[in-house]
């Protein structure tokens, strides 16, 4: 029965798995290149949404620091990944050690330099979560969020400065275009589950008890330091990934990229599809990435460039008036109940809830 | 070198009355209703815009200021009214979302505007006559509009401090910043309370639009961004919700930012003679010029300096720290 049970949980996961190759590899035999790109959009979006979701929506302290980690794991893994041409044409005075280092390699056609490119830059940005997360993860609401958009104005200043490293306020450009479909996608099943499992760990129940009372939580033992440092470090590893894949698919790209505007619109992802909702996250990452889309061509169509901006503005004021949960609010898609009801007719006794990326998880 | 000083000492102060004036605005909405309002800054914006349409169409400036002061005013109640009561109750980041939303719709409401009537996203601001160029004091000179925005702050919030202390709105308002329910039930109408401090926020917010536009020679749409910041550090410094606080608060940012900028490169400013050799090579190491761009991220660190040691600012008492 062991067996048996175990390759049922396994099924959820390998049927997303599967479903989502399928539509990947279609996707590239179509050829479409807009819609390739725009699938491509969706796939950072929804790591940058499900990272901020699993830092602010699973524990309630709000960072608007996040774009500040991306901006640095766009920078890190472009430096790291550029071949030596290149980076004695465009950073002619990095130090020694950095410019003979290029992360360009590939084995067997995988570039197997840029993966290690983006997990180092994760790494080292990680560590810089930590540092920052120790100080800042004390405070509370209000001063937290300040506090980590002061962050984000810090990275800013530095990448403007730092000249040597990023070319201050001018394009950095040449980067290869490693991301592709696949890439993307791997990583985004690999933070779905990695969240959802955060969530159902204890760490993710400490960090939504805190959130919804921290006093009683700690009365009765519970950590508030612990599970929000956590959340913020793997939080800020996830966004430094998505700045890689970022870096390596638009190839150029300067400072002002990774500011408010941005911060705002996924902040908007995460309130629309539901604080502390996986399947959430990624529906408002859909939803908005699909709305952006739409409304830039009227934009474009009309001329009256801004109005993207308000709608979205709008929806989401009248989303945190009228629904502040957002759609899923703190539940999940329940996919496991369609396998579920399809399984009750069959000799199987009815089964638990299993642990599928989209399993049902209402409080 | 003492008119360098001096020169500076008086930038700092006009710096820090703008911070003050936007500080103020911020500290009394917060002392309320617990609302860190990011769409602060972009009255600001409003503001200085409807400055560029007054002046631009040749209104003196005392027949502009008063239009610009009752534009940014109804933009501040309306903000108020449809984006703010709704949520009064709600956990404080519903509320803080919700100031995002309200300042996106603000910037690119204008950008929308400006764009429609042909307008570049960046445009020149008209100074108006009366504060434009320097006033001259013995060897020093000083643009006028720095001694009008030190003058204005300290005017305004004179007033501001009579009004709070000395009429009975005044005291409302600060009982509803001790307690709100409390106050409400004693009778006192919230409502209009908190409409109070958002005009009052809003006029002073227009005030301080007009002065840093001038000093900044250009308005956008997305101008408010950086003052609401600095006016929000400004406040945490003093000890935020404190009006007292954020009006020290402010100009202990203008001192602060002035000292970095007129330090940076200092080294090489200092006359021949004056100090050894050493001591000018520590400079030009320690403080290059260089620095002066580094000036925002050096007040954020400063900022974060604060919330860690003593988070309730200079003078106040509320700390929101969760854990120590």
């Amino acid at each position: 029965m062991m067996a048996s049970e175990r390759l049922r949980r396994a099924a959820g996961p390998a049927l997303v798995i599967v479903v989502v190759s399928v539509a990947l590899a279609v996707l590239e035999a179509s050829g479409q290149a807009f819609w390739q790109g725009l699938v491509i959009n969706l796939g950072i979006f929804t790591i940058l949404t499900l990272a901020l979701n699993l830092t602010s929506g699973f524990t309630g302290v709000f960072s608007l620091g996040q774009i500040g980690f991306m901006a640095l794991g766009a920078y890190g893994g472009a430096i790291l990944t550029l071949p030596p041409p290149e980076k004695a044409a465009y950073l002619s005075d990095l130090p020694e050690w950095l410019a003979g280092i290029h992360l360009d390699q590939e084995l067997g056609g995988l570039p197997t330099g840029f993966l290690i490119a983006s997990i180092v830059t994760a790494i080292l940005v990680a560590v810089i979560a930590w540092l920052v997360g120790r100080v800042l993860m004390r405070l509370s609401g209000h001063f937290v969020a300040v506090a980590t958009l002061g962050f984000l104005v810090i990275v800013r200043v530095v990448l403007f400065n730092a000249d040597t490293f990023t070319r201050g306020s001018r394009t950095f450009s040449n980067v290869t275009p490693y991301t592709n479909l696949w890439w993307v996608w791997a990583w985004v099943l690999l933070v779905i589950y990695v969240v959802w499992r955060i969530k159902r760990s204890s760490y993710g129940r400490e960090m939504f008890a805190q959130r919804e009372d921290r006093l009683a939580a700690q009365a009765i033992g519970i950590r508030v330091m612990d599970p929000r440092l956590l959340a913020f470090i793997v939080g800020a590893f996830f966004s430094s990934v998505a700045g890689s894949l970022y870096a390596h698919f638009i190839t150029s790209f300067s400072p002002t990229v990774f500011y408010f505007d941005l911060t705002f619109r996924v902040i908007t992802m995460l309130v629309i599809g539901g604080m502390g909702s996986v399947s959430g996250s990624i529906i408002g990452a859909m939803l908005i990435v699909a709305l952006t889309e739409a409304l830039r061509r009227i934009e474009d169509a009309t001329l009256l460039y801004g109005l993207s901006q308000i709608v979205l503005a709008v929806i989401f004021l009248i989303v945190i008036i009228v629904r502040r949960e957002g759609l899923l609010g703190q539940r999940e898609v329940p996919l496991d109940r369609l396998f579920g009801s399809r399984r009750r007719d069959g000799p199987a006794a009815p089964a638990p809830s299993s642990p599928t990326p989209a399993a049902d998880q209402s409080p | 070198m003492t008119d360098y000083a001096i020169q500076q000492v008086v930038n700092a102060l006009s710096a820090g009355s703008l911070y003050a004036l936007m500080a103020v605005g911020l500290a009394m909405v917060f002392g309320i209703l617990r609302l860190i309002n990011f769409a602060h800054g972009d009255l600001m914006m409003i503001a200085a815009y409807v400055a560029v349409f007054c002046i631009g169409a040749g209104l003196p400036l005392l027949v502009s200021l008063p239009i610009l002061v009752g534009v940014t005013v109804v933009v501040g109640l309306l903000m108020e009214r449809v984006a703010y009561r709704p949520l009064r109750g709600s956990p404080d980041v519903a509320i803080l979302l919700s100031s995002f939303a309200v300042g996106q719709i603000l910037q690119n409401g204008t950008l929308l505007t400006t764009r429609l009537m042909d307008m570049p996203q960046l445009v020149a601001f008209p100074s108006p006559e009366l504060l434009s160029g320097v006033m001259t004091v013995g060897a020093i000179t000083i643009p006028k509009v720095n001694v009008a925005s030190f003058v204005s702050g300290i005017v305004l919030l004179g007033l501001l401090t009579v009004f709070v202390t000395r009429t009975n709105l005044g005291l409302s308002m600060r009982a509803a910043a001790e307690d709100l329910a409390a106050a409400r039930l004693v009778g006192i109408n919230v409502n209009r309370v908190v409409a109070t401090a958002f005009a009052i926020g809003s006029a002073l917010a227009a005030v301080a639009g007009l002065l840093y536009s001038v000093q900044a020679g250009q308005v956008n749409p997305y101008m408010g961004f950086t003052p609401v910041l600095k006016a929000f550090i400004a406040a945490v410094i003093g000890g935020f919700g404190s009006i007292t606080g954020a009006v020290l608060g402010g100009y202990v940012l203008g001192f602060l930012e002035v000292l970095v900028t007129s330090l940076a490169g200092i080294g090489d400013l200092l006359p021949q003679g004056s100090v050894s050799p050493e001591i000018r090579s520590f400079l030009q190491d320690w403080l290059p010029s260089g620095l002066a761009s580094w000036r925002d991220a050096i007040v954020f660190v400063v900022l974060i300096i604060v919330l860690l040691v003593r988070p309730q600012g200079i003078l106040g008492r509320r700390t929101e720290v969760d854990e120590r």
